[in-house]
């Protein structure tokens, strides 16, 4: 309800943001799902878009809501956008997936860019970033350093990208301890501080000293400082929270992605394509190796230099949950496998929900 | 465990219970103030925003209260002086609260914050088990305790109280035996919005020290459902701000435990199916809800002339 007024609020003062529209040569706009202050998710978006303001100066006038729920009152903030002249759309939430295809229909001149997604259109792109590639070397991180052999993960909602994030997590602790276990909580909200800091209370109680997470606040971290056990940054390089607890983050850089192809736009090259780039592309990045040994932050350093080099976290052996063979032995998933991921590695300790 | 699950809990609850009692002494002068969330993201901004200043949470601490209630006054003066719609004015309060704390808080960002330091005597808080729970805590968890004693006594058991109710119950009468409808409203009102400020500065100082926008994530408004809940009455708003964070709570636990495996989102809809099972047992019985409710409540009062 709040969200939606805000949301509300928002496009009503974007109407009057918009009649004073300059004469920009194209109009990039933005939909967050979380506000941009969240030091996430939301926020690398926005450092993404004050990268493509930074890079093309007047050529380019930027728009954004913020804290916009997912599904259908996504549409109308998108629909506000496409009517206010916009010309490409980046909508950054899985959540908006149809409601993006939906508006794109009624406004076919208009250019939308769907992030995590996998449905297209002629006017609808999605971009996606290798966000496993990193999981899977704090997961060999975590078997490293972890007393307990025993890590927490805190998950949002179970999509693909979630879960494919978990098993590559899990992959990287078992390429190191086959033993290695794994607890999952479900939050089931990508950002609520107090609820997040909740969940890695619960894990750090029952046994986990690792903890990572696949939501968006910085509060997990806080816990792990607190607690004296250590974590990962998530999203944005969260180490002023932990200094002592945080080993490293996956950052997710927008900024490459969003200058490329707002210029494409500008030069009317703009085509319709699934991006999905990771380590070796520069979007998705580690930050620092902190508070590890030499010869961790070694192995982390290592791994990171194969992942770039072209090697697939989700390369056989793999076994499902269920007993079943994913991927042979040295044969890796295919894209289509990993981004539609809905089954568990062997080893976690959890149902998935369905 | 137990001890680790209930220290959780205190945590969980803590801020609903003061947002909640605050709001309850609202409702009781007969004043509907949904601006509760917009108030405690004030108070949680502000208080990070003046403890990162000056490096003292209980400054902190002070600020947010002042926060709260200033959100309050503004209130106050719309629906009390200019009686403006209550449930509209609330609801603006709560955007211009959540835009004004973002815009407050911009320059805090990724600012770690400074933690509000837990009460530690000697022997008391070694104690197993009682030790971390009862004497192991900040003072703001003492003090939500402290508010819902006072409130309660002070509502029923003081000429205060009764006034309030009275005002709460039936302006008219209370106006025309000589008592200030809006007088006692204001302050009413005032004091939900130092409460709803406390249970910001709680969010931002004790629960997660940090400011994030938008980090109360919607307590304030289970804070309004608790007030319902309680059926307007101080003790039951511990009971269910306790169940409330008890349930949550549970969920998470519950879900890193293996031996159980229920599913995720019966879990997390569980705190809600509480509510509405209380809910449903509460107003079972009629005559006790309709004692206890504020028959004055949301109706705007203009004193003739």
């Amino acid at each position: 309800m709040k969200s939606l007024l805000k949301a509300t609020v928002a496009a009503f003062a974007l109407v009057a943001a918009g009649s004073a529209a300059s004469a920009a040569d194209v109009k990039a706009c933005f939909i967050y799902v979380g506000p941009v202050g969240d030091f996430g998710w939301s926020y690398q978006h926005d450092q993404g878009r004050l990268a493509v303001e930074a890079e093309f100066g007047d050529k380019v006038e930027t728009a954004y809501l913020e804290s916009v729920p997912e599904g259908p009152d996504a549409e109308r903030a998108i629909e506000r956008f496409a009517r206010e002249g916009c010309n490409i759309i980046f909508t950054t939430s899985f959540g908006y997936m149809n409601q993006t295809i939906k508006v794109a229909k009624k406004f076919p001149d208009v250019k939308f860019e769907h992030a995590t997604g996998y449905k297209t259109a002629d006017n609808v792109a999605t971009y996606n970033s290798k966000f496993h590639q990193g999981r899977y070397i704090i997961g060999q991180i975590a078997a490293k350093q972890s007393k307990t052999g025993v890590a927490g993960y805190i998950a949002s909602f179970p999509i693909p990208e979630v879960v494919a994030g978990i098993n590559a997590f899990l992959l990287g602790a078992q390429s190191v301890n086959p033993d290695f276990k794994l607890k999952v909580v479900w939050v089931n909200t990508w950002f609520d501080p107090g609820k997040e800091a909740d969940a890695a209370k619960a894990l750090v109680d029952q046994g986990a000293d690792i903890i990572t997470q696949h939501t968006d606040s910085t509060a997990p971290l806080q816990v792990a400082q607190e607690r004296g056990v250590h974590g990962f940054g998530q999203a944005s390089d969260m180490i002023n929270f932990a200094k002592d607890a945080q080993y490293t983050a996956i950052i997710d850089d927008w900024a490459p992605y969003y200058v490329e192809r707002v210029q494409e736009v500008l030069d009317g090259t703009w085509k319709s394509e699934s991006t999905w780039d990771g380590l070796a592309e520069g979007h998705v990045v580690m930050a620092p190796y902190t508070n590890l040994p030499e010869d961790v932050a070694e192995m982390a350093e290592a791994t990171e230099a194969k992942i770039k080099g072209g090697w697939e976290p989700f390369t056989g052996p793999i076994t499902k949950q269920d007993g079943s063979v994913a991927a042979e032995t040295g044969v890796p998933l295919d894209d289509g496998a990993i981004l539609g991921m809905n089954w568990y590695v062997q080893g976690v300790d959890d149902q998935l929900p369905q | 465990m137990f001890e680790a699950v209930l220290l959780t809990v205190i945590t969980a609850a803590t801020p609903l219970l003061i947002a909640a009692v605050g709001e309850l002494v609202v409702e009781r002068s007969g004043v509907l103030n949904l601006g509760v969330e917009g108030m405690m993201i004030m108070g949680a901004v502000v208080g990070f925003a003046v403890a990162n200043q000056t490096g003292s949470g209980a400054l902190g601490v002070v600020a947010a209260i002042a926060a709260g209630m200033a959100m309050s006054v503004l209130f106050g003066f719309l629906v009390l002086s200019l009686v403006a719609n209550q449930v509209a004015t609330g609801l603006a309060l709560t955007i211009l609260g959540v835009g004004f704390s973002g815009l407050i808080g911009e320059a805090f960002i990724g600012v770690p914050g400074l933690k509000i330091p837990s009460l530690y005597i000697p022997g008391l808080s070694d104690i197993p088990f009682i030790g971390p729970v009862f004497f192991q805590q900040d003072a703001i968890v003492y003090l939500g305790f402290a508010l819902v004693a006072g409130v309660a006594y002070t509502l029923f058991r003081t000429r205060i109280g009764l006034v309030l109710r009275a005002v709460g119950d039936n302006h008219a009468s209370a106006h025309a035996l000589g008592y200030s409808v809006i007088k006692v409203r204001f302050m009413a009102v005032l004091f939900g919005g130092a409460c709803a400020g406390l249970a910001g500065a709680y969010m931002s100082l004790a629960y997660t020290p940090q400011w994030v926008e938008n980090m109360t994530a919607g307590r304030g408004w289970i804070a309004l459902a608790l007030v319902v809940f309680s059926s307007w009455l101080p003790l039951r708003v511990v009971a269910g701000a306790y169940l409330f964070g008890a349930v949550s709570v549970l969920n998470l636990h519950a879900q890193a435990h293996e031996m159980l495996n229920i599913p995720s989102q019966l879990l997390s809809s569980l705190p809600y199916l509480a509510t509405i099972l209380v809910l449903v047992l509460i107003s079972a019985n009629r005559r006790l809800t309709l004692v206890n409710t504020p028959a004055c409540l949301g109706k705007p009062f203009v004193p003739d002339r």
